[in-house]
C-alpha cells in the first residue's frame, strides 16, 4: 500500500507487525470537512444533530397529541393553518391524531433512540476509545449517515402528500398498511413513503453496524485487549451485532410491504378481504408474517435503543463514583446474554395475535429470563454506588436517573411478559407507560448523560452545570408524572391509540389524562433549558481541559476536541483496563488506560 | 444535589406505590369464570414486582444519600462480597419468581386459550370490520350459512356475505350488532375480520383477542353476572378505531330466550 496511488487517497491502511492503523489525511475542502466528511467525529456529530432535529419534531407531535387527548374539542392555535384538511377550526380529526402518533413513534424509535445513543455517540467515541484514527470503512460510514438523513427526509415528506401521512402506527401492521388507499386516509403515498424511509434507514444502520464491528475487532491500538475495552465500546459493539441481524430482517420485510403496496403482490394480504366495499384483488398472504418479521426486528430494536445506554451508564458511573464498576466481567456477560435472549422473545408482542397459543409460553419464559441479567446489571450499578465518593455532576445525575427509570420500566415488564396478564393489559396505556420508561426515557437519560459527559470532548467547551442540574431535576420529576399514571390508566383498561375516549368506562380517566398532558407540556418545556445550554455552551462555554472528569479511557488522553486523526500522529499504547478508579495514580485517584505500565513487582 | 435526588426518588417511590395499593385506579369488577385466575395472577405479580421496585429504588436513594463526595478524604469501600453473591441471589430469587409465575400463569392461560370450549357452549360467529362488530347466531337449525366475501354488501345488511337464496342454512342466521348472551352459559366465539386487523376487548371479562384477516380464531368465556359492558377494539384499524365498539349484554336465561325469538322474527 505504500505506492503513489495510495498517497492521493485520504486513507491508507498501514500494517505493522503488531497493529493495524489507518492513516488519516486532514480534510481540505469545506464539503469534506463539514458535509460529506469521512471523519467519524464529524459523522457522529451529524448523527446527533439529526437526532436533535428528530427529537424536537417528535416532541412537538407528542404535545399536540397530549393536548388533544386532554381537551378533544378545544382548538389548538395555528393548527388549522398547518393542516387545513385535517384540523378544521384547529381541532384535529381522528386520522390526524393517528398520523401524529405514527410519526411520533417512528421518528422517536428510529431517528432518535437508534441514531443518538448508537450511531451518534458510538461514531464519535468508539474509534477514539479503541485508539484508532477512524472507523474501518470511513466511506461507508459517511454513506451510513447520509442514507439515514435521506430516510428522515423521506419520512417527513409523508406529512405533505395528498392522502395524508401514514397512520398505521410505528409497527405498521398489515393488512392495514399493505392494502393501499382503500383502507382509508393515510394509506396512500404516505404509507409507501414510511416503508421506503424505514428500508433506507435499515441500509444506513447496516452500514454502521458492520463498520462498528470491524473497527472494534480490527483497529484496536496496541495493548487494547478485549478485556480492556471500555464498557461503552463493549455495549456499542454488542449493539452492532444485534443491529446487523435485526436490520437485515426488517429491510426485506419493508421491501415486501412496498411490493404489496405498489406491485400487487400478496405477502401480507390474505384472500377474501372486503375493504371500502371492494373485494381486494389479493390472495394467499399472511398478516402474521409481517408481525413475525417486524417483531423479530422490533424486540431486538428495544435493546439497540437501550444497550448503548447501559454502556454509557456503566462507563460514566465509575468516573463519578470514583471507584471501579462492580463486576466488570459479569456486566459484559450480562450484556451478551441480553443480546442473545433478545432474539428469542419477539413473540411476546404477539400473545393475542392469533398465533398458536402454545407458543405464548415458549416466548414468555425467555422474556422473563431476560429479567435475570437485567436485574444483575442494575444490582451492579447500585452496588457500585455503595461506599463511593459520588460527584454529582449533571452526567452522573442522569446516570442515577437512568437506573431509577430503568427499574420502574423493567418492573412493569414483569406483568406484560406473562401471557395470562397480558390478556388484560395488552393494548392499554400500561404498555405505553412501560415502554416509554424502559426504552424511551431510560435511553433519553443515557443520551443526556452522554451529552453532558462527552460534550467537552466534542466541542472543547464545558456545558453549564447549573442549568444542567435544573434540567435534570425537573425532567426526572416530570417523566414520572407523565408515565407512572399511564400504568394506572392501563390497570383501569384504558385503551391506547385512541384519538378520544368516548367509551363509557373510559370517560372517568379524563382527569388523569389532563394531569399527564400538563406534565408532558411542562417536561417538554423544560427541554428548552437543555437546548439553550447546548447552543450557548457550544458558542460560549468555558474552555474544556483534556480530561475534565478525571476519567481513564483513551478519549480523555487526547486534546478537547481531538485532532482530525484523534491522537495527533501518536498511537496510544494501552497498559490498563478502563476501570482503575479509587487507586493511587500519577494524577490522582485513577490510572488512565494510556498511562505507562506499572513497573513489574509494584 | 445528591440528597435532593435521594429524597425525590424516595418520595416518587412511596407515592407511586401508595396509589397502586390504594387501588384508586384498578381493574373493573370481574364478571367471568376465568377472570378469577387472571386477577389472582395480577395481584401476585403486583406484590412480587412491588417489593422489587421499592427495594431497588430505596437502595438507590439510600446509597446516593449516603455516599456523596463531601470533600473529606474517605476511602472507597467495595460492596461486601463483590459481585458474586449478587449474581447468585438475583439468579435464585428472580429465577424462583419466574418459575412460580410461569407455572401458575401457564395454567390460567391454558384455561382460556388451550382448553376446548364446553360442548354445550352457545356458538356465536363474530365479524369485525372498519369500524363495527357483527354477531351471528346459528338460528333454529343450529348451523351457520357459508360466507361469500363477494356477496358482502353492508348497504343491504348482508354483512357476512350470506346467500340465503341458494343456501338453506343461511336463511335462519340471526345477525345482531350487540353480543347478547345468557348468564352462566359457556359461550364460544369464532372471530374473523372482513378487512383489516381488529381486536375484541372486554375488561370486565378479562378477555382480549385480535381478529386477524384470513384466520378464524376461537375464543370462549362464561359471564357470571347480568351486566351490560362495552366491547372495544384494541388493534389499530384506521381513523374510526377509537370509536369502534359494541355492547356485551348478559341476560337472565329466560330473557335471552325471548330476545332470540324477537330477533328471529326481525330477520
Amino acid at each position: 500500500m505504500h505506492d503513489a496511488s495510495a498517497r492521493s487517497a485520504p486513507y491508507v491502511r498501514e500494517t505493522s507487525d503488531t497493529v493495524a492503523v489507518l492513516k488519516h489525511a486532514p480534510p481540505e475542502t469545506f464539503l469534506r470537512k463539514y458535509v460529506f466528511s469521512l471523519d467519524h467525529k464529524v459523522i457522529g456529530k451529524q448523527y446527533l444533530d439529526l437526532a436533535l432535529a428528530a427529537v424536537l419534531t417528535g416532541m412537538v407531535l407528542s404535545w399536540l397529541m397530549r393536548f388533544h387527548l386532554a381537551y378533544p374539542t378545544t382548538p389548538i392555535p395555528g393548527l388549522a393553518r398547518l393542516a387545513p384538511n385535517a384540523a378544521a377550526g384547529g381541532v384535529m380529526t381522528p386520522e390526524l391524531y393517528l398520523s401524529l402518533m405514527t410519526m411520533h413513534g417512528t421518528i422517536m424509535i428510529f431517528f432518535v433512540l437508534t441514531t443518538a445513543p448508537f450511531a451518534g455517540f458510538g461514531n464519535f467515541v468508539l474509534p477514539i476509545q479503541v485508539g484508532a484514527e477512524d472507523m474501518a470503512f470511513p466511506r461507508f460510514n459517511m454513506m451510513s449517515f447520509w442514507v439515514t438523513c435521506v430516510a428522515f427526509l423521506v419520512l417527513i415528506a409523508a406529512f405533505f402528500v395528498p392522502e395524508g401521512p401514514p397512520l398505521s402506527g410505528w409497527t405498521a401492521y398489515a393488512p392495514l398498511s399493505a392494502l393501499g388507499k382503500d383502507a382509508g386516509p393515510g394509506q396512500g403515498t404516505g404509507q409507501t413513503l414510511w416503508a421506503v424511509s424505514i428500508a433506507l434507514f435499515c441500509v444506513g444502520q447496516l452500514l454502521g453496524a458492520f463498520n462498528f464491528i470491524a473497527t472494534t475487532l480490527d483497529l484496536r491500538t496496541r495493548g487494547m485487549t478485549l478485556s480492556r475495552l471500555p464498557f461503552s465500546t463493549w455495549a456499542w459493539f454488542i449493539t452492532s451485532v444485534i443491529g446487523l441481524i435485526a436490520f437485515s430482517v426488517l429491510l426485506p420485510a419493508c421491501i415486501l410491504l412496498i411490493l404489496d403496496r405498489v406491485a400487487g403482490t400478496s405477502f401480507f394480504i390474505p384472500g377474501g378481504l372486503v375493504v371500502s366495499d371492494r373485494l381486494q384483488p389479493h390472495a394467499g398472504g399472511s398478516p402474521l408474517l409481517w408481525q413475525h418479521l417486524f417483531w423479530f426486528f422490533g424486540h431486538p430494536e428495544v435493546y439497540i435503543a437501550i444497550l448503548p445506554g447501559f454502556g454509557i451508564v456503566s462507563h460514566i458511573l465509575p468516573v463519578f463514583a470514583r471507584k471501579p464498576l462492580l463486576g466488570p466481567r459479569v456486566l459484559i456477560a450480562c450484556l451478551i446474554s441480553i443480546a442473545f435472549l433478545s432474539y428469542t422473545v419477539w413473540g411476546h408482542h404477539m400473545f393475542l395475535s392469533g398465533m398458536n397459543p402454545l407458543s405464548a409460553t415458549l416466548f414468555s419464559v425467555p422474556t422473563l429470563i431476560i429479567t435475570i441479567p437485567a436485574t444483575i446489571v442494575t444490582l451492579l450499578w447500585i452496588g457500585t454506588l455503595y461506599g463511593a465518593r459520588l460527584r454529582f455532576t449533571t452526567a452522573a445525575l442522569f446516570c442515577l436517573g437512568f437506573i431509577s427509570v430503568f427499574v420502574s420500566g423493567g418492573i412493569s415488564g414483569f406483568f406484560l411478559a406473562q401471557p395470562s396478564i397480558d390478556t388484560y393489559l395488552h393494548g392499554t396505556y400500561f404498555v405505553v407507560g412501560h415502554f416509554h420508561f424502559v426504552m424511551g426515557v431510560a435511553a433519553m437519560f443515557g443520551i443526556f448523560a452522554g451529552t453532558y459527559f462527552w460534550f467537552p470532548k466534542m466541542y472543547g467547551r464545558m456545558m453549564n452545570e447549573t442549568l444542567g442540574k435544573i434540567h435534570f431535576t425537573l425532567t426526572f420529576v416530570g417523566v414520572y408524572c407523565i408515565f407512572m399514571p399511564m400504568h394506572y390508566l392501563g390497570l383501569a383498561g384504558n385503551v391506547r391509540r385512541y384519538a378520544a375516549f368516548t367509551d363509557d368506562y373510559m370517560k372517568g380517566s379524563l382527569p388523569l389524562h389532563r394531569f399527564i398532558t400538563a406534565a408532558a407540556l411542562f417536561t417538554g418545556a423544560v427541554q428548552l433549558i437543555f437546548l439553550y445550554n447546548l447552543i450557548w455552551s457550544r458558542l460560549r462555554g468555558a474552555k474544556a481541559p483534556d480530561n475534565p472528569w478525571e476519567a481513564t479511557s483513551l478519549e480523555w488522553s487526547t486534546a478537547s476536541p481531538p485532532p482530525f486523526d484523534n491522537f495527533g500522529g501518536r498511537h496510544p499504547v494501552v497498559s490498563h483496563g478502563p476501570n482503575e478508579y479509587g487507586v493511587t495514580g500519577p494524577a490522582g485517584d485513577y490510572v488512565m488506560q494510556a498511562s505507562p505500565a506499572r513497573p513489574s513487582g509494584s | 444535589m445528591g440528597r435532593l435526588f435521594a429524597v425525590l426518588t424516595a418520595v416518587i417511590t412511596v407515592v407511586s406505590t401508595a396509589i397502586f395499593i390504594s387501588r384508586t385506579w384498578w381493574l373493573p369488577a370481574d364478571v367471568s369464570v376465568l377472570g378469577v385466575g387472571i386477577d389472582r395472577q395480577m395481584v401476585e405479580t403486583m406484590v412480587a414486582a412491588g417489593v422489587l421496585f421499592v427495594l431497588a429504588q430505596l437502595a438507590l436513594a439510600l446509597f446516593v444519600w449516603q455516599y456523596g463526595d463531601r470533600g473529606t478524604p474517605r476511602p472507597i469501600k467495595i460492596f461486601p462480597g463483590g459481585a458474586t453473591p449478587m449474581v447468585v441471589i438475583a439468579t435464585i430469587l428472580v429465577g424462583a419468581e419466574i418459575l412460580v409465575l410461569t407455572l401458575v400463569g401457564a395454567k390460567v392461560w391454558a384455561g382460556i386459550f388451550l382448553t376446548p370450549p364446553d360442548p354445550k357452549a352457545l356458538h356465536i360467529d363474530v365479524q369485525a370490520e372498519q369500524f363495527a362488530y357483527y354477531f351471528r347466531y346459528a338460528g333454529s337449525d343450529g348451523r351457520f350459512g357459508a360466507m361469500h366475501p363477494e356477496l358482502i354488501d353492508d348497504g343491504n345488511g348482508n354483512f357476512f356475505g350470506l346467500d340465503p337464496a341458494n343456501d338453506t342454512t343461511a336463511r335462519d342466521d340471526i345477525i345482531s350488532a350487540s353480543l347478547v348472551v345468557p348468564v352462566n352459559q359457556p359461550v364460544f366465539l369464532t372471530l374473523h375480520s372482513k378487512d383489516v386487523g381488529h381486536a375484541f376487548y372486554v375488561p370486565a371479562l378479562r378477555l382480549q383477542q385480535d381478529f386477524v384477516p384470513g384466520l378464524v380464531i376461537p375464543l370462549h368465556f362464561t359471564a357470571t353476572q347480568v351486566v351490560k359492558q362495552e366491547i372495544v377494539c384494541t388493534q389499530l384499524c384506521g381513523l374510526g378505531h377509537y370509536n369502534m365498539r359494541a355492547y356485551l349484554e348478559v341476560m337472565p336465561r329466560n330473557q335471552f330466550g325471548q330476545w332470540m325469538q324477537d330477533q328471529a322474527a326481525l330477520q
